[in-house]
This record gives C-alpha cells, structure tokens and sequence, in this order.
C-alpha cells in the first residue's frame, strides 16, 4: 500500500493564480523521492499541503489511509507528529541551545502543560543524545543555535525531526542554503535515514545533479502542474529542459 | 539633483521655517508666555537654586523619614511595571499580527493598550483618587494602567520581530498553540521585553514622583510637604535623593542590558 | 551513518539529581532568570510596603465601577463652555509646542556637542553626564523649582519641561549625527571645510528628517507632560480643569468629558508619529 497518495490536489492563495493544479502521485514507503522545478512552481506549498501547513483547496491528500484534508485539530497533531519537516532556513529557535531545540519535536506527544514545562523523560533526553551523536555535533549540544554553522544547524534540524520518530520527513530545499561540502554531508545523512531507518523521505531540491545522484524518483512541477513523474534514470535533458524551460538550462546544470 | 529641484527644496524649507515660527508665536500667544521674562528668568532661577537648595546638616536628620517615602516610590514603580508587564505579555500575544488567536480579540487588545496609554498617567491618578483615596494603592494603579499601554506596544513589536520560521517548524512538529509560544516566541522576545520593563521601571520612578505630589503617597508628597513649607533645604535632599535612586537604577539597567541583548 | 553504539558521557551535563540537564547555564539565561526572580521577590515585597490609609477594597471598586461608567458614558460640561475647553487644550498644546521647539533648538546645538564624530571624546562625555543628571530629575520638580523663581505660570511651565525635551533630544540627535556616513564627513574635511562647513553640508541634509521625526516624536510626549504639568504645578491648560473638576468640583462628567478631549489629541498625536516612526524608523529605539 501507498503511504501517500496525493489526488487531484489543487491550491490558490488568491482568486486568480493557481498555484498547484490538478496534482497526482503516490509515494510508497521506504521511498527517496525528490521534487525539483523552477522558482516558484509550487513546490514548498505541495509540500506544505502534505502536513497541512497551508489549507488544501480542491483534492485529497492522503496519508496512511487517513484524509489530511478532513481532519480535525487533534487528529492533525497526530498527523503532523508522524511527519517530520526540514526547512531551508532550519528554522530552529536561535537563543536557545541544540539539545532544546532538538527535545522541541516531542511535542507532538506532549500535553499543553508538559510542553510549557518543558517536561522531557530521561529517555527522551537520552535519544536526543544519541542522535546528535549519531549527526556528529554531539559536542555543541549545550551552544546556543545562532552559534552553529549552517551545516551543523540543518544537522540539528534534522534531529529534532527524526526524534519525532516520524514515517515521513519532508525536507523543503535542504541544502539550498549551504556550501558544497555540508551538501553532500546533509544529503548522504538523508539518504541513509532512509535507508537504514526506512523512513520515507520526499527531498524538494532545486539542483538537478543532486536528485538524480541521491533520490530514486523524481516529481518534475512547473507551473504548479507535474510535468515529469518517473525513476530518476529516465530523467534526461530534454525534460529537465521541459521543466526549467529553455534558457534557464544552462544556468541549472552549473 | 538639479538646479530647478534645489530652488524647490529651497523654498519648502524656507516655508517650513516661517510655518514653525508663526506657530511658536501663536503658542506664545495663547499660553500668554513672555520670552523676555523667561529669559531673564534663568540667571535668577539658577542663582536661586545654588543659594537656597542646598543639603544642610539639619535637613540630613530628616533623611531616614526620606528613604522610606523613596522606597515606597520605588517599590510602587517596580510592583506596578512587573504585574503591568505580565498583563501587558497576554494583550501583546493577542495582538500580534503572527500570534493572535483570531482578529476580534486581537482589536480589542489593541484597543485595551492604546485607551490606557493615551490616556495620561496624571488623568488615571485623578479618576482612581476620587474612589480610592489618599494611598499607595491609588498611585500604584494608575502607574499600572498606564504602563500596561505602553508595554502592550512595545511588547507587540517584540512579538512581531521573533522569528516566524520556528514558529512554523514548531507547528510542523505537532506542537500545540502554546508550546508554540512558550517555547518559541517568548525565549525569542524576552529580553527585548526586559529591557522595555527596565526601561519602564526608571520611568515609572519618575512619574510616580509626580503621582505622589496628586494622590499623597510616596516620595511625591513628601516633596509636595517641604514646597509649599518652603523648607528649601528638605526639598534639596528629596530632590538629591530621586537623582541618586534615579541613575543607580539606570546604571543597574544598562548593565543588564549589556548582558542579555 | 557511523554506528553509536554508547553515548559518551563526557559530553552530557547532569544535575544534582542525576537527570540531563538540557539548559546551557550560560550568562545571558542567568541573568535574565534573576532578573525577574528579583523583580518577582520586589514586587511581592512592594505588597508588604504600601500605605493602605483609607483603602477599602469593596467600596473602592465598586465606587470605581460607578464612577468611571459616569465618566465615560455620559460626559459633559458644567463649569465651562465647549469653546473654553477647546482654548484650554489650545494652551496645554502651546505649552508642548514651545517646550518641544526651544528644546529642540538647544538640543541640536549640545547634540553638536555630544556626537562621538563631531566633537571631542571630554566634550561629548561631560554633555552626556550632564544630560543624565537632567534626566533624573522628575519634571515636575523641575516645574515647581522654577515656578518658585519666575512664578507659577506658563514660563516656569515650559522652562521646567525643557529640561526633558533638551536631554532626549540631545541622545536622539546625537546618535543620529554619528550615523552619518563617515565617508562624507572625511571627504568635505578633505577638501579643508571648517567645521561649521561640515555641520551644515555632511550632516545636516542627510539627518534632518530625523532631527524632524525625533521632534515630533517628543512632541506627543510632551503633550501629555504639559496635561501633567498642568494638574500637578498649576501649569493651565486642560490639565488645570481635569485636576479642578476631579479634586475640587468632583465633577465626574466633567472629568469624563476632559479625559475624551485628552484622549482624542493624544490618538491623534499617536498616529502621526507612528507614521513617521515606520517611514523613518524601520526598527524602533529606546526611550
Ligand atoms: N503565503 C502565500 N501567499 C500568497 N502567495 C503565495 C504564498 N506562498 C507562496 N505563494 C505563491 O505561490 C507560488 C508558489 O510558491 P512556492 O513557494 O510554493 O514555490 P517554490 O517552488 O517553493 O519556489 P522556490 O523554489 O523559490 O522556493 C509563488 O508564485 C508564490 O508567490
Ligand atoms: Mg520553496
């Protein structure tokens, strides 16, 4: 069975412009799956409808056999529990420390009061261990965030979502703000969580080279439609010309 | 920028100018304020001050009576900014345009801040005295409520400038509302809040000086006493004393500020 | 992914009681953690301080209850006429004006004084000092000194608020001065300008919209300083009629309708300078 299906799923902020059009795919467990496509074509707000961080307008989302679309607030929490999110920017909390801003993905298992406590278990606290050591950056866990760079901060991203011990994490632009090196470090980190951990991933990338280098399948979106759906062998030059349009080709690959 | 937009820029000044000065004449006028005089007035005020405010050993025996009006001043400004600031961080989240609940309770918090604030702290202490009478209470509410105006401001912008994106990673790790904001928007505000509640205590400190002197409490009105007994020498001391408590606060603030900024 | 097969110890902090510690313990926390700690204990304190003379907490709000309904929702005049209240809040605006336009005339000439890049590190330090004692005097006091000398009346009123508007005007202009770019203030005194030359044609084209805003902005404080001055050192202005109706008439209606007139100046006041503080002042600055 699917873990994700996505159907006839369509998005507008305002009246006039749609954003996502009418689209469809389905992701299998233990899958690497990359989205790539030009500025603006709407890959953040597809996967922002996955976990429901912006509302869906027309279609279904579906996760596990349950409806995103439909459901109520707690349910909602226990979706958005299930799946883990890394962001661009890591979107940590900057004063305070690594080993905080990891514990933050427990919350979704959290009551109000626990959570505004900042009641975490000994376990709790020992798997955030574990994990920073696992991503190397054990010996920043008491440093402040601003204090990291920024590939040891996608690396404390990427724990506080693996500690959700999610079945799917979405990953919006990854590496987008990094060097070449911490790239290829975050990106062979997210490749063995999926292959070791077998959990899911779906990786929105703007470089080309690298989906076809980590993921398995490629979701190609341009104008909020997708216009390539396929194994990232068979995604060749004339349509990664399709999905960046002509001229910007060159501008791509380099 | 050319010669044309130079003459225009010119003559906007030039207007700008004779705009400001027909209206400092026309606030003359109405207030029926002397520039003469005033002006003659400083080299006597001055030399008036250091011939007659001055601390004699005398008015020095009055100084433990003093200390304890100067501490229930002081203490009525920090008791009013802390309970105003804890008040003021609930209006501030609702109002927020990143963290608000829903709009209505958003406008009304804002309209809560901006009545409270515009309204000054002389007219609250008026308004509370009628029912509350002669004492520290009276003052200490109308501190409050003016303060919880200006917090609620300045709290909002604090809110307003944390940064959404963890907000955002929070909620997209099941978090509730208020996980979301304890954990974080306030780590985030908080010692930009301090450093507006520092700020307002100092302020407050002053402002309840003038309190004092309308509702009989504090250091106010043992100011308010000796003035009009014209024991110049008292009202020396009690003045020398609200400088010292004054900038010993200050002093205290920007050092933490320092620190947490 | 390297296998972990033990978390090192070394690099976990424990409390006392042997559970993780998760906070960092550095400075900043510390001292913010205190900072309200003490301020909490003072303020518990203050409770225990207070003089109660008087205070009876029942009859005092629901006498608050009464009155401020009275106030609020059925304002009016007796004592005076529409036309006087007008002219009276005219008088407490004139004060503000003449306090904010001679302050800000004497503050730009110490600011010259006090701008790290424009004068001379003793000069700008002995101007700070003395703008921080200023500071720290109330303005009432400063109202009611002068009152003794010039007599109580609109000039003790404006020289008393001067004090304040010169020493925030003097710490708003002159951080406004040592924003300047120094690439400008080194190239006119390249060319051998005075310094006099460099005031009026570095600095002050690209401040003075500020030098304006700040004004402004010190405009709509002392309009409220004016209200207090009024009540509080027998100033005049609205300020004057507030305290009468509220202390000697104990007129509620009357009080409700001058705190509406207070109320609407002030509003207004408040959104100009909003305006000008998001057109010049992306980020907002203290005091
Ligand atoms: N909150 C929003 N309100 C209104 N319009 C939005 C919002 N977020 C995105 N959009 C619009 O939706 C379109 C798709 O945006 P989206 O961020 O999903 O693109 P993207 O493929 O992620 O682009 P990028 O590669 O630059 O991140 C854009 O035209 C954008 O202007
Ligand atoms: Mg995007």
């Amino acid at each position: 069975m699917s873990l994700l299906k996505v159907e006839g799923l369509s998005k507008f902020y305002d009246r006039e412009t749609k954003v996502l059009k009418d689209v469809n795919f389905e992701v299998k467990a233990g899958e690497f799956l990359s989205i790539i496509g030009p500025s603006g074509a709407g890959k953040s707000t597809l996967l922002r409808c996955m976990n429901r961080l912006v509302e869906i307008n027309e279609g279904k989302v579906i996760f596990n056999g349950l409806d995103v679309g439909a459901m109520k607030k707690k349910e909602l929490r226990k979706l958005r529990t299930n799946i883990g999110m890394i962001f661009q920017h890591y979107n940590l909390v900057p004063r305070l420390t690594v080993i905080e801003n990891v514990l933050h993905g427990r919350f979704g298992y959290k009551s109000t009061i626990q959570g505004v406590l900042g009641r975490f278990t000994e376990p709790e606290k020992e798997q955030a261990f574990f994990l920073l050591e696992k991503l190397g950056i054990s010996e920043h866990a008491y440093k402040r965030c601003d204090q990291l760079s920024g590939g040891q901060q996608q690396r404390v991203g990427i724990c506080r979502a693996l500690i959700q011990e999610p079945e799917l994490i979405l990953c919006d632009e990854p590496i987008a703000s990094l060097d070449p090196n911490s790239s290829k470090v975050i990106m062979d980190y997210l490749k063995s969580i999926s292959t070791e951990m077998g959990i899911t991933c779906i990786v929105n990338l703007h470089q080309v080279e690298v989906a076809k280098e980590y993921a398995s399948r490629i979701v190609g979106l341009k104008q909020g439609e997708i216009v390539f759906d396929g194994p990232s062998k068979l995604l060749y030059g004339e349509q990664i010309q399709n999905i960046y349009g002509m001229e910007s080709r060159e501008l791509i690959t380099v | 920028m050319n010669a044309k937009q130079m003459r225009k820029n010119k003559w906007q000044t030039t207007i700008f100018f004779i705009l400001i000065i027909i209206v400092t004449y026309l606030s003359t006028a109405i207030t029926k304020f002397n520039f003469i005089d005033s002006i003659a007035t400083i080299p006597a005020a001055f030399s008036w001050i250091f011939s007659n405010l001055l601390i004699t050993e005398e008015s020095l025996e009055k100084l433990p009576q003093i200390l304890e009006k100067l501490g229930e001043t002081i203490f009525m400004s920090i008791a009013a900014t802390t309970l105003a600031a804890v008040v003021s961080l609930f209006l501030a989240i609702m109002g927020s345009k990143t963290t608000k609940v829903n709009q209505t309770f958003s406008v009304i918090a804002r309209f809560i801040a901006s009545f409270s604030r515009n309204i000054p702290v002389v007219a609250w202490s008026l308004i509370l005295l009628i029912s509350f009478g002669q004492n520290s209470i009276t003052g200490f509410l109308a501190l409050f409520v003016a303060t919880v105006g200006f917090l609620t401001r300045a709290f909002i912008e604090s809110v307003d400038e944390a940064n959404q994106s963890s907000v955002e990673a929070l909620t997209a790790t099941g978090a509730t509302y208020f996980h979301m904001i304890s954990k974080a928007v306030i780590p985030q505000s908080l010692p930009q809040m301090l450093s507006w509640i520092l700020f307002m205590i100092e302020t407050n400190i002053r402002s309840a000086t003038l309190v004092g002197i309308l509702t009989g409490t504090g250091i106010g009105y043992m100011f308010d006493l000796y003035y009009k007994n014209m024991n110049y020498n008292l009202v020396a001391l009690i003045t020398f004393t609200i400088i010292i408590a004054v900038i010993a606060i200050e002093l205290i603030s920007n050092r933490i500020r320092r620190v947490i900024l | 992914m390297e296998m972990v097969k033990e978390l090192n110890p070394a690099l976990i902090k424990r409390k006392r009681n042997g559970q993780i510690n998760i906070k960092s313990g550095n400075k900043i926390d510390a001292v913010v953690k205190w900072t309200i700690w003490i301020l909490t204990f003072l303020t518990v304190l203050a409770f225990f301080v207070f003089d109660y003379t008087g205070f009876q907490i029942e009859r005092a709000i629901t006498e608050t209850i009464h009155n401020i309904r009275v106030m609020f929702l059925e304002p009016g005049l007796s004592h005076f006429s529409w036309s006087e209240a007008v002219y009276q809040v005219g008088v407490t605006l004139g004060l503000g004006i003449l306090a904010t336009i001679f302050g800000a005339i004497i503050a730009f000439f110490l600011s010259l004084m006090a701008a790290e890049n424009l004068s001379k590190s003793w000069l700008s330090n002995t101007v700070r000092i003395v703008v921080a004692f200023i500071r720290a005097v109330p303005t009432v006091l400063w109202v009611l000194i002068f009152a003794i000398a010039a007599g109580l009346g609109s000039e003790a009123a404006v020289l008393g608020m001067l004090f304040h508007s010169v020493a925030y005007l003097v710490k708003a202009f002159s951080e406004s001065f040592e924003e300047v770019n120094p690439g400008i203030i080194e190239a006119l005194r390249a060319t051998g300008s005075s310094w006099w030359h460099i005031v009026v044609n570095g600095v002050l084209p690209s401040t003075f919209t500020y030098l304006l805003s700040w004004t402004f902005l010190r405009f709509e404080i002392n309009f409220s300083v004016a209200v207090a001055m009024g009540a509080a050192a027998g100033a005049g202005g609205i300020g004057f009629e507030l305290f009468m109706a509220s202390g000697f008439y104990f007129d509620l209606r009357e009080v409700g309708f001058i705190t509406y007139a207070i109320l609407v100046v002030a509003i207004v006041l408040e959104i100009i300078s909003t305006r000008l503080k998001e057109r010049y002042f992306p980020s907002s600055i203290n005091s």
